[in-house]
């Protein structure tokens, strides 16, 4: 851990060169000659795979070369080498290697172009590297230019034709190219003909990419392990190498006996496959090299490659310490900054603190508290660990109950002790999918029994998460600058408004929206008892509002406590019935809210109060006040209206969607006509008479003519519902305050369920001209096409609930293909602009400097502060300035 | 056809293209019709200063261009007139400007304050406190430096991509047109397809064109491909080899076409000589073999009379206060933009490439603008416009309009590391290495893997504390 002890030092850049053959050897610890890894005894055979100058694996043993043992000091690892017998082309490289055998001469190697030319070319490349422009269009000129050539232009040699026969192997017209004789034109080539074919002379030269060494890796990188039985199962890229050591010796020996041109070629061909397949083992055009269960083995690229590889895997994401993961339920006591931690979790997991003079006595104390053990009925924060530095080397010392009295004492000034969590401790917490940064944010942690993490409901929409199941991870910051970042920037309260919209993404949830909906609506008052419950649900310390005269206080007096003093909104209420005539300020409703200095005039506290995405007070208070002040505001508003709730009492179930049967006679009569409607319509298309609508045939018409009647018989049945729902039902509360629910959600319960549809038209597919057995064939009524004339409550019939999970069934698939076609949506654009930054000039730049904002969006306004995307408001200002007098 | 005639071809060059801030054509003067279609960038368009790389770049080109290539003889459209202001806003404008010396504020701000002030004359002698508190808050509101705006610019768009319905058709404004929305529209502007899935274009019109029913159904009829079998039957003579085209009376004057039309194009096909007989067209081949009858006949039927290649259908509509407004299924912006009548100020396409051929890299930029955010918004999701400025101005910041994924913007990073993280890891390494590339480590994905601080936020400020003089002082 890099605690300021150990400075560490920066990297500049990465080069990327092609290794040389004689470089490979020069790095090389040892020649590999033996198919083999261990001998009879199980000791590494020497020149085998599995040489012990190739660093070792077992702890404890050292390596023969730099003589460190795996563990501590960490032995890098040694390649070794593997001499071909015949030059081998690399897969990965047959491109270029076309590309400079089809753009140079086999003769004189010069690439195919005049002198004046090639001289022109040249400069050019250079003037648009130093421009920074592309140069591909060039090399593939070039390259086409020469393909077009019948002879060199400098020597006059003839231009054969080069192809490449699929995976890795050549022929100039039509005559096979061996490896050695490619090697050889390839050698021809001068350097300074090499950037015109795309080749950097500083890394790399076209014959090394013809292989005549083969460098074995690290013994490190490909450990093998050995299984329960004593067995040892070898890496995959052991096996292929024993492969093409096994071949390469048999290529050798044949060659060397002087064997038959066919059988050394056939050997030839074999040692190709081997280290083709040895690097790529998905090349196409050949069969990939499997494991003896018949499993394709695993070889260099796809250890690279993919989700799964290096890079996505072991580099762009790792895994950590210090973090922990359970199932996550909700606490609606906790403050929106808190996190409820587990103690099993908590005595697990440490924070760093490092002994000063300052807190020396409480470090001993803490660190002598861990002899107590488990047994304690209240959670103290014990220590794991106490770290001690003597020149330079950490050393760690496990405290246990036993010896924790004595390692106290022994604490000294620079020491660091391991502590467990405890309350007031930050620490991020995270759900995956992680779509934005409020996937990630800082919490205070308090310490709880029982086994799962819990938090405050009013943070389940920034994480998406709900209850039934839901895992969350935890993470423990191991550094003063980290906890410092996360306290400022990445608090739950600093992340309540959203960067995406500039809104609240944190606030009211279901019940806190009913209870404040009960709270103001209708002018409710509470005797003296009640409201002082109430108050006291946020411990409430001011005055109590003003009672009136029969003792009674206004619930709007008592939200308003909440309220800070000079806070003056107006604007709608969620509950707004959207009238004709808006009678705007003196709305009979309550559906405009009145705030006037801290006060509640009137209106109905609901979803566009204080609930998530829309609540306009929240926004209000945070703009003016902090977040600090947003966040108390949350805090006790939720509490305040879980309170009461509990207080008048509200409870849904199955009959708040009775309707009386006078109501049902409505639906029945509506759905009727809808029906007769629909019948005269199909009538009408039977009989030709349908007139078609513009650029619609005429089934296109009826289609669309039956789902607007359908629509609207849906929509009736709704409104005579809700027509006999009343204010006074719990359901309807809940949909019109916009806690939970729909009014939709309640007429297709109480009313009708209406049109089942997939891909947006009405059901039309299952059987020859007909969507079940129970329709005659060619209906186009209403319920043999999918029309659910029941309401959920008086329950579907079989084809009307087949219908129905049909449609169902469609918004299944479409959610499953969305989440994957969404996230790689957001994976690019993430990838193409995570490296833009905002300069302290106000550009928008690359992090490699190339602009492409000069102010940031057109204003350089930060969209989180922005007002509704507006970059100040002014409405508010002007209201102050007259406000001002 | 009058429009067929030799026209030179058209280059962005001669034409007045509007100016690059103005996303939304200023109001005309008629009164009748005041408004076109509502922009949704309308407020964060205004600012005067600001431009972004793409349209200096652009403008860059289109000097260059307007040297290169001499203006081609072609009627200049007058550009519709501004709206004149009236005094008192000059003058309003300019106090403000007096207050503000040489600070910024965007210019939708000081209009603003002015059409406060207009309506409440009260407010007048408060002018200056207004700027000046003005300028407070849009000071305050500034974005942070350093702030990884990219990041969460595409986080703001990826995020609500899960919300988004899948449904690929919908009606969208015009009943009769299909057009893709939700989140394949998304992935299709990201993506920079060549050709929409569900091209479409909204065809304004000028003048009396906008007004006169009759000639609007004209215009549409240029616009609007008809084939053959649109309007005639073709019987085929097996006896004598020849194909009698016989038009729909009805269909043709719909359409307006007459014989004399048809028998022209007809005439045009290869291998064939037709001849008008009373009212059909008798069609002899020169070449006579009833395998070539059949391919005649077939490419009789497909042959266009009337139209423009690509356009498949057209849709009249009467907007209010705008009059008659074409839309088409199928784009083609260069020919429709040629035809008399158009409006080519306001005329749009889906068709991102299109416009970015036709009208330029800015006008393309605003196009992505709008489309991403009409796209998300008809979905009932808030994302800031400036979320997606920031993906239309990278997507467009060389000149071109390139896709964000691995064709596009992120195949074209200067970061090895960073690139092959992304996509297609090996050929990037192997690449690399023949080309000697070196990666500087300055993007986030290679910082990250070589395990460095990164240099966005808090990363990329440099400032040590000194542990030591720290304790003096607090000695």
């Amino acid at each position: 851990m890099a605690d300021g002890r150990n400075i560490t030092k920066k990297i500049g850049a990465l080069e990327f060169a092609v290794l040389s053959p004689s470089e490979l050897r020069k790095m090389s610890a040892t020649k590999v000659i033996t198919a083999d890894t261990y001998d009879d005894d199980g000791f590494p055979i020497t020149m085998g795979l599995m040489d012990q100058r190739l660093s070792v694996i077992e702890p404890g043993l050292r390596c023969k070369t730099c003589g460190l043992k795996v563990g501590k000091d960490k032995c890098p690892g040694h390649f070794g080498h593997i001499d071909l017998a015949m030059p081998v082309v690399h897969v990965g490289f047959v491109k270029t290697i076309r590309n400079s055998l089809r753009a140079t001469c086999r003769r004189c190697g010069r690439v195919l172009l005049p002198e004046k030319e090639a001289k022109r070319q040249r400069e050019t490349i250079l003037k648009n590297v130093a421009d920074g422009r592309d140069n591909g269009y060039i090399f593939k000129s070039i390259i086409s230019q020469a393909t077009k050539l019948d002879a060199c232009p400098r020597c006059a040699n003839p231009v054969g034709k080069i192809d490449l026969d699929k995976p890795t192997s050549f022929r100039e017209n039509g005559k096979k190219l061996t490896p050695t004789e490619i090697r050889e034109w390839l050698e021809k080539i001068p350097d300074e003909d090499l950037e015109l074919i795309d080749i950097n002379v500083k890394a790399a030269r076209p014959e090394w990419m013809i292989l005549t060494v083969l460098p074995v890796p690290p013994v490190t990188v490909r450990p093998s392990v050995t299984l329960e039985s004593g067995e040892r199962s070898e890496d995959d890229l052991t096996h292929k190498l024993v492969d093409v050591i096994r071949i390469n010796q048999r290529l050798q020996e044949n060659r060397d006996a002087g064997a038959p041109q066919l059988i050394v070629e056939d050997l030839w061909e074999l040692l190709q496959y081997h280290v083709t397949t040895y690097l790529d083992n998905q090349t196409s055009g050949i069969p990939p090299a499997r494991h003896r269960s018949g499993r394709p083995l695993k070889t260099l690229a796809q250890r690279l490659k993919g989700k799964e590889g290096r890079f996505r895997s072991n580099l762009s994401g790792k895994r950590v310490n210090f973090s922990a993961r359970t199932v996550i339920s909700p606490d609606p006591n906790l403050s929106i900054n808190d996190i409820g931690v587990p103690i099993e979790i908590a005595r697990e997991l440490t924070m760093p603190v490092h002994v000063t003079p300052a807190n020396l006595e409480w470090c001993k104390q803490i660190v002598s508290q861990t002899a107590e053990g488990e047994k304690v009925p209240v959670y103290r924060p014990h220590v794991n660990y106490v770290k001690r530095y003597r020149e330079g080397i950490e050393q760690r010392i496990k405290v246990s109950e036993k010896n924790a009295v004595e390692t106290a004492e022994k604490l000294e000034v620079g020491y660091v002790i391991e502590r467990q969590l405890m309350d007031g401790d930050i620490a991020l917490f995270n759900r995956q999918p992680s779509l934005h940064r409020m996937s990630m944010m800082a919490h205070r942690v308090r310490v709880f029994p029982n086994r799962s993490f819990r938090f405050n409901l009013s943070d389940c929409p920034p994480y998406n998460a709900d209850f039934d199941g839901d895992e969350m991870n935890l993470h423990i910051l191991q550094s003063e600058e980290a906890k410092a970042e996360a306290e400022i920037l990445m608090k739950v309260q600093e992340n309540i408004l959203s960067p995406r919209f500039g809104g609240v993404i944190i606030g009211g949830l279901h019940d806190h929206i009913s209870g404040c909906f009960l709270l103001t609506y209708k002018d409710r008052k509470f005797n003296k008892e009640e409201t002082s419950t109430l108050l006291s649900s946020f411990k409430y310390k001011g005055k109590m509002p003003e009672p009136d005269d029969n003792g009674m206080v206004f619930g709007r007096d008592i939200i308003s406590v909440l309220l800070p003093k000079d806070i003056t909104v107006e604007y709608k209420a969620k509950a707004c019935f959207h009238c004709e005539a808006c009678e705007a300020p003196n709305c009979p409703n309550g559906a405009y809210v009145i705030i006037k200095n801290g006060r509640l005039k009137q209106g109905i506290i609901d979803e566009n109060s204080i609930g998530s995405f829309k609540g306009r007070i929240i926004e209000r208070i945070i703009r003016d006040h902090g977040t600090t002040a947003g966040r108390e505001f949350i805090d006790s508003v939720t509490r305040l209206g879980i309170s009461v709730v509990t207080i008048v009492g509200f409870t849904t179930s199955i009959d708040d969607e009775d309707i009386p049967p006078e109501a049902k006679r409505q639906i029945e009569e509506s759905l009727l006509k809808a029906q007769k409607k629909i019948n005269s319509l199909v009538q009408a298309y039977e009989n030709k008479e349908l007139e078609s609508l513009p650029g619609r045939s005429l089934e296109e018409t009826l289609e669309m003519e039956i789902m607007r009647v359908t629509g609207r018989a849906r929509d009736m049945a709704g409104e005579v519902a809700s027509k006999y729902l009343g204010m006074n039902n719990s359901a309807v509360i809940m949909a019109k305050s916009g806690a939970r629910g729909s009014m939709l959600n309640l007429s297709q319960m109480s009313g009708c369920v209406g049109q089942q549809a997939v891909r947006g038209e009405r059901i039309s597919r299952g059987y020859k001209y007909r969507t079940l057995p129970h329709f005659k064939k060619g209906d186009l009524g209403a319920s043999a096409k999918g029309f659910v004339a029941n309401s959920y409550k008086s329950g579907l019939n079989p084809t009307e609930y087949f219908f129905h999970s049909m449609g169902g069934r469609e918004g299944l698939v479409d959610t499953a293909v969305r989440t994957s076609r969404s996230g790689y949506m957001q994976r690019r654009l993430v990838n193409a602009l995570e490296d833009l930054k905002v300069e302290s000039d106000g550009t928008v730049r690359h992090t490699g400097g190339e602009i492409i904002q000069f102010i940031y969006g057109e204003d350089g306004i930060d969209p989180s502060r922005s007002i509704n995307g507006k970059p100040i408001d002014l409405d508010r200002i002007i209201y102050e300035v007259k406000q001002e007098g | 056809m009058a429009t067929k005639k030799p026209e030179p071809k058209k280059k962005t060059a001669p034409k007045p293209k509007p100016a690059p801030k103005k996303a939304v054509p200023p109001p005309k003067a008629k009164p009748e019709q005041p408004k076109t279609k509502k922009t949704p960038e309308k407020p964060a368009s205004k600012p005067v200063k600001p431009k972004s790389a793409a349209s200096v770049k652009a403008a860059k080109e289109l000097a260059k261009k307007k040297i290169e290539a001499p203006p081609v003889e072609r009627k200049m459209i007058p550009r519709p007139e501004k709206e004149k202001e009236p005094a008192e806003y000059t003058d309003l404008r300019d106090d403000v400007k007096k207050i503000l010396k040489d600070r910024f504020l965007p210019i939708s701000i000081i209009d603003g304050i002015v059409e406060w002030i207009l309506k409440d004359k009260k407010l007048h002698p408060k002018l200056k406190i207004i700027v000046e508190k003005a300028l407070e808050d849009f000071t305050h509101n500034q974005i942070d430096p350093t702030e990884a705006c990219g990041m969460v610019a595409a986080q703001s768009i990826g995020e609500p991509g899960t919300q988004m319905t899948m449904r690929t058709f919908h009606y969208a404004g015009v009943a009769e047109i299909n057009v893709t929305l939700g989140l394949p529209r998304l992935i299709e502007i990201v993506d920079a397809r060549s050709t929409p899935s569900t091209p479409m274009m909204n065809i304004y019109l000028r003048d009396e064109y906008r007004v006169n029913p009759d000639l609007a159904k004209e215009i549409a009829n240029k616009i609007e491909i008809t084939r053959l079998t649109d309007v005639a039957d073709i019987e085929m003579d097996l006896v004598n080899i020849t194909l009698t085209i016989k038009p729909n009376a009805k269909t043709m004057e719909k359409k307006s076409i007459t014989l004399e039309e048809i028998l022209d194009k007809v005439s045009n096909v290869k291998k064939v000589s037709a001849a008008k007989e009373k009212e059909t067209i008798k069609v002899t081949l020169d070449d006579p073999g009833y395998k070539a009858l059949q391919n005649i006949n077939e490419s009789l039927k497909n042959l266009k009379i009337k139209g423009i290649d690509g356009i498949k259908r057209v849709i009249i509509r009467k907007e209010p206060n705008e009059g008659y407004v074409i839309y088409s299924e199928g784009s083609n912006l260069k020919e429709v933009l040629d035809i008399d009548g158009v409006d080519p100020y306001r005329t749009t396409t889906n068709d991102i490439h299109a416009i970015a051929r036709e009208l330029g890299i800015e006008a393309a930029r605003n196009m992505i603008i709008q489309e991403a955010f009409s796209t998300l918004s008809e979905q009932g999701l808030n994302v800031d416009m400036r979320h997606i400025m920031l993906v239309a101005d990278v997507m467009s910041a060389d000149g071109t309009v390139r896709a964000i994924g691995r064709h596009g913007v992120s195949g074209e990073k200067s970061s090895v590391l960073s690139r092959a993280a992304f996509e297609i890891t090996v050929n990037h390494l192997l690449l690399a290495s023949q080309r000697g590339e070196s990666d500087t480590l300055n993007g986030v994905a290679e910082n990250i893997i070589v395990g460095q601080p990164v240099n966005l936020g808090t990363g990329a400020i440099e400032l040590v504390m000194s542990h030591k003089k720290q304790k003096q002082k607090g000695k």
